[in-house]
């Protein structure tokens, strides 16, 4: 700043600070987030004041606005828990418990990542196979390609249940029938990403290819295969999001024992809203620190591929 | 098979083979839905070792598909044609040409160095060679010490330059260039056409060059083949005989301009421009 | 040098058929100790495997240079087809299938797939016949699939549990169409429907809302986002609990699901509009709603219609998954997870069935309306090559 600028009025300098923090996405963000929480306050206190009431009326006992307020936000069983009930609960359940307990969200959290990691690695790995022929069988692109695309129409998740359960009666049980489940989401995605990131070089840098006579492998390798990477990193946040649902899907009609999807089962059985919440709030937060995660590997990819910013 | 088998079986060739390029009564036709097109119909054309060949006509006139055929990239339905006295195909498989595109056509995701070096990879070249030959190509267009840049970092011009250091780097005799300054401006196009010429004095390649600039055409060629549509044929074939060193100012010499006229003569009688 | 090129398509057909005739066609019946069938014992069967050979060897010379030849190829096939599963179903093989029925099996896949093979490379210049072509290659895919999942169930004898065959769920549809009927009417047309406008709806006019505040457009759209990451069908049990058993619970879901595709769909699709575009709207002095429905909806419409395709998908799903979580004793994901639970799998695939037919249906009448609405989109224009 020159010494000028540090003379400045400072209002001015604050107004100028404030509008180029709410330019940008991070203001704008943190604003809506925060309106979030006011509402979701609001509503709590809304949603729980009839029972409330009826509990005082109930007790014959007098209350007031304020006591009804600090009383909605303290339920043991409200209809929609406030924000700090849902944020006690799963610290108490992930830092306060030990991680071998069966009250641990941590040890429900990774029952459930395993299946969906489990079931990634294998659903991107077919997905890519599966992509690969396509693109070099002409055969398997009539054929298969249309029933790729339709298959995705179809609410694969109903499947699910059957799919544990008859998994189930062979003997397979507990990670496997769920990272099958999730397996089976994730390839639709990266095979039709793949399908069209290998297909997405222009016909000059095949010519070129041909040009040098090189083969199927070296045109897969060179050519192909790196112009398809922003195309199966696209599709690896989706396979990564769905695989997660799947897994915990997986887990909602066998009354599973443990697992995120096993939470919210048990949850709703018990009426324990504050347990629901922090299992879905726990499950959203591995969803985004997995996309991160994959947009983390994708960046360093691109960035090692020159891509530009 | 290693680079410098390639290269000497190309010099063990028998003497009569010395037409690099000998096409006789060619004729590709492709099928449409809307019936025939005769992209190409009856050409004759001989290349001989180290000839600057170019090809002018207006688009549509098939140009850029003879070129191709030359290169293997499309097949042609009817005639001869032979590479070193062999069929396209296995011309192409020896890599016996390089070939300039008219864009770039450089792999975004790697850097200069290697994607002048595609080729050598391709070949199965070590990689201590493979540097060393994408030097003394980088250097072929003065492109040296942009080695680790990538194509986005690159002027238009200096991407077009990199695409025909890869073209050079496996050293085949052969170049065919398709338009490769088309989409360039004027000034860079001159310096390009002035640096293209002494890199042929120097290394003495063949080169089949397609363009529809007439001044290009006659500044760079010993030979120009000006072409006309519907069908795709040859109308005439222009020797020149300016010197091998000749700089930008001979595009003011009373002899270049009178070739330029029986270029632009051949052009316009080969094209009716009332339809 | 004279090579003759075999084809090895057939070859393998003709060689495979040739030893189905000479190996056994069933297993030992474990209670009386002998063999069930022979080829010589099934006469239908029997000719099918002579056609194959014949065939097999006669276009192992020829090639199958032409689609005629094709044609014939596939002909055989089916003949083959048709007399593989009366074998299993006449003359009980089903459960004991052996060697030689699946040398047979192998041979009419052989057949299938170079018969597929040369359709697919099928290039006409007449249009019709060309995207007949391209409609017969997946059909007959998938119809041979449906035979090969048969035909192993089966072969192989399969319990029913496991795995259905698909002739038993196609008569355990017909047979139930009242109980099918009645969770489509609750799950489709009751919950789907409703959840599905409502969700869509109001997103898109929130959407023309927020983009009218830059503020909240920057704000909402990288929330909008990151949602779509999340697994929102988790708030099926929240939702039950608030809004009870019945459709209106999955309905919910259902919105809850459909927005945010939809909105950050739309909020894109309406900065979708080109510069020169809008510069020329300005030229005009065209107002707010008039750029908005002369410019900016038509350029966002491809957006918005993409969201609508996410989310006829989505919205099934979230009716089916919801109705986990208690659902009146009706409905597409109740009446799943009732018979997963009494291991009744045919009812189930024929619900799978039900859900598979009513969402390709359903994301069908989408893109078709997408193609009426929009096909001035490139995507739509005919490729010339």
């Amino acid at each position: 700043m020159t010494s000028n600028a540090a003379t400045m009025n400072g209002a001015i300098g604050d107004a100028s600070l404030w509008s180029r923090l709410m330019s940008g996405q991070a203001g704008p963000v943190t604003v809506v987030l925060i309106a979030l929480f006011v509402i979701w306050y609001v509503g709590a206190v809304f949603m729980n004041a009839p029972t409330q009431i009826d509990r005082y009326n109930r007790a014959g006992e007098t209350w007031t606005t304020t006591r009804l307020i600090e009383d909605t936000l303290a339920q043991e069983r409200p209809i929609l828990p406030a924000p700090h009930q849902v944020a006690q609960e799963m610290y108490k359940t992930i830092f306060a418990t030990s991680i071998t307990s069966k009250r641990s969200l941590v040890y429900h959290t990774w029952v459930t990542l395993s299946s969906t990691l489990l079931g990634f690695v294998i659903g991107t790995a077919l997905g890519i196979f599966l992509a690969v022929g396509i693109v070099h069988v002409v055969t398997l692109e009539k054929s298969l390609m249309p029933w790729v695309i339709s298959s995705q129409t179809i609410p694969i998740l109903a499947i699910a249940p059957m799919i544990v359960v008859v998994l189930g009666a062979i003997g397979l049980k507990g990670l496997m029938p769920k990272a099958i489940i999730s397996t089976y989401l994730c390839f639709f995605p990266v095979t039709i990403s793949m399908v069209k990131g290998m297909r997405s070089p222009q016909v000059i840098q095949l010519d070129l290819m041909r040009t040098y006579n090189a083969s199927k492998w070296q045109t897969f390798w060179s050519l192909r295969l790196p112009s398809a990477m922003p195309y199966l990193f696209a599709s690896l946040k989706v396979a990564i999001a769905i695989s997660l649902v799947g897994a915990i899907v997986g887990e909602l009609p066998t009354g599973a024992q443990a697992g995120l999807g096993a939470r919210l089962l048990a949850g709703s059985y018990y009426g324990q809203t504050i347990q629901i919440w922090s299992a879905l709030l726990t499950a959203a937060l591995v969803a985004a620190i997995m996309v991160v995660m994959v947009g983390w590997c994708e960046r360093r990819v691109l960035a090692r591929m020159g891509v530009r910013g | 098979m290693t680079l410098k088998a390639v290269v000497n079986n190309v010099a063990q060739m028998p003497a009569s083979a010395d037409a690099v390029v000998d096409i006789q009564k060619l004729s590709l036709t492709f099928q449409t839905a809307d019936g025939p097109v005769y992209a190409l119909s009856d050409v004759d054309l001989k290349i001989e070792r180290g000839e600057f060949v170019s090809f002018i006509g207006p688009s549509g006139c098939g140009k850029t598909t003879l070129l191709r055929v030359i290169a293997d990239l499309e097949k042609a339905t009817g005639g001869d044609i032979s590479i070193n006295g062999v069929s396209p195909q296995e011309a192409r498989e020896n890599r016996a040409y390089g070939y300039v595109f008219q864009a770039p056509a450089l792999l975004p995701w790697r850097s200069i160095e290697r994607n002048v070096t595609l080729p050598l990879e391709i070949m199965e070249i070590s990689r201590e060679e493979r540097i060393k030959r994408g030097h003394e190509a980088l250097k072929l267009v003065e492109l040296n010490g942009f080695e680790k840049k990538f194509p986005w970092q690159l002027s238009g011009g200096m991407q077009q330059r990199a695409s025909i250091a890869r073209a050079l780097s496996f050293d085949a005799d052969l170049l065919l260039m398709d338009e490769p300054f088309g989409a360039l401006d004027e000034i860079v196009r001159d310096h390009l056409n002035e640096q293209l010429l002494k890199l042929w004095a120097r290394t003495n390649k063949t080169v089949a060059f397609v363009t529809h600039s007439i001044p290009e055409a006659v500044y760079l060629s010993t030979k120009i083949v000006v072409m006309s549509p519907r069908p795709g044929r040859i109308i005439d074939v222009i020797k020149t005989d300016f010197p091998k060193d000749r700089g930008l100012d001979i595009r003011e010499t009373p002899e270049f301009l009178e070739v330029a006229h029986r270029v632009r003569e051949g052009l316009r009688a080969g094209h009716s421009y009332d339809e | 040098m004279t090579t003759i090129k075999l084809d090895k398509f057939c070859l393998v057909a003709a060689i495979a058929a040739l030893l189905a005739l000479i190996f056994p066609l069933s297993g030992v019946d474990p209670e009386s100790g002998k063999q069930i069938a022979f080829v010589s014992d099934i006469s239908g069967i029997a000719v099918a495997m002579a056609l194959c050979v014949i065939a097999g060897a006669a276009f192992t010379w020829l090639g199958v240079g032409h689609i005629q030849y094709a044609a014939i190829i596939l002909v055989v096939a089916v003949f083959g087809c048709w007399q593989a599963i009366a074998a299993l179903y006449d003359y009980g093989i089903a459960g004991h299938a052996g060697t030689g029925f699946w040398l047979f099996i192998l041979s009419l896949w052989a057949f299938v797939w170079r018969g597929i093979d040369v359709v697919a490379r099928y290039r006409s210049l007449e249009m019709a016949k060309q995207q007949s072509a391209n409609i017969l290659v997946p059909i007959a895919f998938g119809v041979w699939l449906l035979f090969l999942w048969e035909v192993i169930v089966a072969g192989f004898g399969v319990p029913q549990v496991l795995l259905p065959a698909p002739s038993a769920i196609g008569l355990r549809f017909i047979s139930s169409t009242d109980i099918l009927a009645a969770d489509f009417q609750q799950t489709f047309i009751k919950a789907v429907i409703s959840g599905y406008v409502i969700g869509c709806g109001s997103a898109f006019i929130v959407a023309i809302a927020v983009d009218r505040v830059p503020f909240l457009k920057r704000g909402l759209l990288p929330l909008g986002n990151m949602v779509s990451a999340l697994p929102i069908i988790g708030v099926a049990p929240i939702m039950v609990m608030w809004f009870g058993f019945d459709w209106q619970s999955k309905a919910a879901v259902i919105v809850i699901m459909t927005f945010f595709p939809m909105l950050v769909n739309t909020v894109t699709g309406l900065n979708a509009a080109g510069a020169l575009e809008k510069d020329l709207m300005a030229t005009y002095a065209s107002g707010y709603w008039s750029t908005l429905f002369r410019l900016r909806l038509p350029a966002a419409m491809p957006f918005v219609f993409n969201a609508l395709k996410i989310n006829s998908t989505l919205a099934l799903i979230g009716a089916i998954v919801a109705e986990f979580f208690g659902t009146p004793i009706v409905g597409m994901g109740f009446r799943i997870s009732t018979e997963v639970g009494r291991m009744n799998v045919d009812m189930v695939w024929a619900e799978i069935a039900l859900a598979a037919l009513a969402g390709t249906a359903f994301y069908g009448a989408v893109a078709y309306v997408e193609r009426k609405a929009t096909s001035w989109h490139p995507s739509f224009r005919v490729r010339r090559h």
